[in-house]
């Protein structure tokens, strides 16, 4: 109860800091300071100790099943174990929008620690300009979706978790997203003040680039374990499947990617200055629309916590204001920043990056159209329609070949100007591309040219990017990336061409087979855990060796809220997962088993850390003079 | 040229302004356009002129004529996807057996491959079946989710509503009304 209240007053505190320091940094601009006093360092501290003081209370309230807390009431239980009462706390809406608070105060503290160097004027103006947007979600909290709304008469029991949120990954899947989408909330405040300030240039690129990084790193992160708890808990044996919810975290990623190689052209040539204050501004915008909508109820997934359209209407204002806003900004100060116009050859690196940034944005506004096409339709023509797969093979797969070639010369190009050498080297490396990609086709057993050529592209990026390694300079970010990318896309494509999958109803002790293996449906077991009851069911798996493997699918009927969840049972190996899923058919003996074979399962989340491992490099590598 | 430049810029700036503005009303209806469906009971009766699609056929046919010739009407809202609509069948297929009800099931948004195999795994209890792909009909019947079941007399009129799966409590309630 107190503490539910203190975290209450400990908001609004945090509004009134808000305020003063909004009110302190304009005059402080007026007044043009050349230092940022301790004054306003200390208020922002301040601002970020009542978020984190009222995050805490939300977390222990949820703890101690505080069931006077509507929140806490709404999304918790007392049988739940202590892992998923903490996990609950960000497992809803308005939990979910503290911590989004918590991510955004944060990261200003960390701009106003790491930006000493820069001048006074900017980060005056990026406090100003995150001060409004931090405000804006205030006032969202506290007006909408107050975590610690009170109820009376106090419950006795709350009214528990979604089971299918009651995942590990899950459970940190939130915080590592939000640190992305959140983190690009200071890039986008940073390039409007830097806009203003005239200091679109190379030192300001350093030092943003640090941002973009970060958000990048735990954005990529923050995807990876979505996909990860969407193939071990949703037991369909996927891990993308273009729903709208992932396609909107898939948006600001690809603007991030893009402004990241778009942000080191600015760093070491200045060139492209408009473009990545554009870039900055458009992947703040996505990351806000995304928060729009998934919060908003206009998707409908496992991700809408609540169907309020008061909240939506809220937040799709505020994005219109902070847009509008920049597009202000940006139109007045445009002229200023654009000084002066270094000449760009055609075989440079900047080409090439500017090739990658048309790519990457024809990716994006695919994802984006297919994301919102259903939409509008449905507004304008009152036409429900949903966008599938083949959508987003069609448009994207085609373009992916001459999009990985330019990635795989990309970086062997010189700033400037470079000299094409086409050596014995060359000549090299695209024989073994051709040798590897053709074993690949015949292994998989398929006689299509388009995967073929597919494959070429993937393979050639793929030893482009480790003849890297060869070099004298070597940049392990881009190497990493690069290689973990070139992974990524050969281990999907392996994926989805080759999994196999056989669908029985059987009972226990009958077998099936799948591909020179036998599969043997032992028996099951009945067992009673804290908050579910679980019926395992034991398969034995002979495989083309005779090799045992075992498995253990469980169906698992949770108490609170009543509900019936299918846990897969996976055997991972270097080359295929073995995925075994099993449900029930009332009132009968027999059960329905899914078994399925998926390749390269294990190198998506691998490929997927190597790319972040390039992030890592990339954050800590010192300040000397190397390529992208 | 300087000119030029200047229009061309403002013509460019008008165009990202109007999309905005567009994309924001777009979307403001949308969040909107939920809210317009809301049940239309009235006094307890249920309102029966719109369109249903039948599941087998295809044919679109209002509800209106789809309600004659039974005493009693029951309207299960189901789907294949649904855990406790798996149990609940073996109920209505007991309340087949009453010859003054009329079995009518409302496929609760769901794929038509998924709800014939649901219906040859646990047995088609159903007279009629109709599909509610958009979630939109069962509204018309103050439904929240599935499985709720409605049983209606010759005037429309609401007798009993179930929330939730039916059980022998719920079976034995119906048979004593019809029987009556």
């Amino acid at each position: 109860m107190i503490i539910s209240q203190l975290g209450y007053y400990s908001l609004i505190f945090g509004l009134l800091t808000s305020i003063l320091i909004f009110f302190n940094s304009s005059i402080q601009i007026k007044k043009n300071n050349s230092v940022i006093s301790n004054k306003t360092t200390g208020l922002i501290g301040f601002q970020f100790f009542f978020v984190i003081i009222s995050f805490i209370s939300l977390i222990y309230s949820f703890i101690i099943s505080d069931f006077s807390n509507e929140t806490v009431y709404n999304n918790s239980h007392t049988t739940k174990p202590l892992f998923y009462k903490i996990t609950g706390t960000w497992g809803n809406h308005e939990g979910s929008l503290l911590l989004w608070l918590l991510v955004l105060t944060g990261v200003l503290l960390g701009f106003i620690f790491k930006s000493k160097n820069e001048p006074n004027n900017y980060r005056q103006l990026t406090i100003l300009f995150h001060q409004i947007i931090v405000i804006g979600f205030f006032v969202f909290i506290l007006k909408t979706s107050n975590p610690f709304n009170e109820i009376f008469p106090v419950a006795t029991e709350g009214l528990g978790l979604n089971p299918i949120l009651q995942d590990p990954a899950l459970g940190i899947h939130p915080p590592i997203l939000y640190l992305g989408y959140v983190g690009t909330s200071i890039i986008f405040s940073a390039a409007l003040a830097s806009m203003i300030c005239s200091h679109v240039n190379k030192s300001w690129a350093k030092e943003i680039k640090f941002w973009i990084l970060f958000s990048w790193f735990f954005l990529t992160g923050g995807i990876l374990l979505g996909s990860i708890w969407a193939y071990y808990e949703l037991g369909w044996g996927g891990f993308w499947f273009w729903d709208p919810v992932e396609n909107v975290s898939l948006m600001p990623w690809l603007s991030l990617t893009a402004l990241l190689h778009c942000v080191v052209t600015l760093e070491k040539r200045e060139l492209f200055k408009n473009w990545t204050i554009v870039l900055c501004i458009i992947t703040f915008a996505l990351s806000m629309a995304g928060t729009f909508l998934v919060r908003s109820g206009i998707l409908n997934s496992v991700h809408t916590f609540a169907n309020d359209p008061s909240r939506g209407i809220y937040i799709l204002t505020f994005l219109l204001v902070l847009v509008l806003l920049s597009f202000v900004v940006f139109v007045i100060y445009e002229n200023k920043n654009f000084v002066q116009k270094s000449e760009i050859f055609a075989w440079s690196k900047e080409t090439s990056i500017l090739i990658n940034n048309w790519f990457i944005l024809y990716f994006l506004s695919v994802v984006l159209i297919g994301t919102i096409y259903p939409i509008f339709l449905d507004v304008i023509l009152d036409e429900q329609i949903s966008v599938g797969p083949p959508f987003y093979n069609k448009l994207i797969l085609p373009f992916l070949i001459p999009f990985v070639l330019f990635m795989s010369i990309g970086p062997s190009m010189k700033w400037i100007k470079t000299n094409i050498k086409i050596g014995v080297k060359s000549f090299f490396i695209i024989m073994v591309t051709l040798i590897l990609s053709f074993v690949t086709i015949y292994y998989i057993g398929s006689k299509n040219i388009f995967l073929l050529l597919l494959f070429i592209g993937f393979f050639y990026l793929l030893l482009k990017s480790l003849d890297q390694l060869r070099q004298k300079t070597k940049n392990f970010a881009q190497i990493f990336s690069h290689t973990g990318f070139s992974l990524l896309l050969i281990s999907i494509l392996l994926n989805s061409f080759s999994s196999n999958e056989i669908i029985r109803n059987i009972q226990v002790g009958e077998s099936f087979s799948l591909k020179n293996e036998k599969i043997l449906f032992q028996k099951i077991l009945v067992e009673k855990e804290k908050n579910y009851e679980s019926i395992i069911g034991f398969f034995e798996i002979l495989d083309e060796k005779n090799k045992i493997i075992n498995l253990h699918p469980e169906i698992r009927i949770y108490n609170e809220p009543e509900m019936a969840t299918s846990e897969a049972s996976i055997k991972t190996s270097l080359f295929k997962d073995r995925f075994i899923t099993i449900n029930l058919i009332k009132d009968q003996n027999f059960f329905n088993v899914r078994y399925q074979h998926k390749p390269f399962m294990i190198w998506v989340w691998i490929s997927t850390l190597i790319i972040m491992l390039g992030g890592l490099f990339a954050i800590f590598r010192k300040n000397k003079e190397v390529n992208i | 040229m300087q000119f030029l430049e200047k229009t061309r810029k403002s013509i460019f700036s008008l165009i990202i302004l109007v999309l905005l503005i567009s994309s924001f009303f777009i979307f403001k209806f949308a969040l909107q356009k939920e809210k317009i469906y809301s049940p239309n009971i009235t006094d307890n009766q249920i309102f029966t002129d719109f369109e249903v699609i039948d599941l087998i056929e295809e044919k679109k046919i209002n509800f209106d004529k789809v309600l004659f010739g039974k005493n009693f009407y029951l309207i299960n809202i189901w789907s294949s996807w649904c855990e406790p609509c798996k149990d609940e069948s073996e109920y209505l297929l007991e309340l087949k057996n009453d010859t003054s009800i009329m079995m009518i099931g409302i496929n609760y948004k769901d794929k038509k491959i998924n709800a014939l195999n649901f219906l040859k795994l646990y047995g088609d209890p159903f007279d009629q079946i109709f599909i509610d792909k958009q979630g939109t009909v069962s509204i018309n019947f103050g439904a929240y989710g599935v499985p709720e079941t409605l049983l209606i007399n010759e005037d429309n009129k609401v007798l009993k509503k179930y929330i939730g799966p039916l059980n022998d409590g719920d079976v034995y309630e119906i048979k004593n009304i019809t029987n009556n």
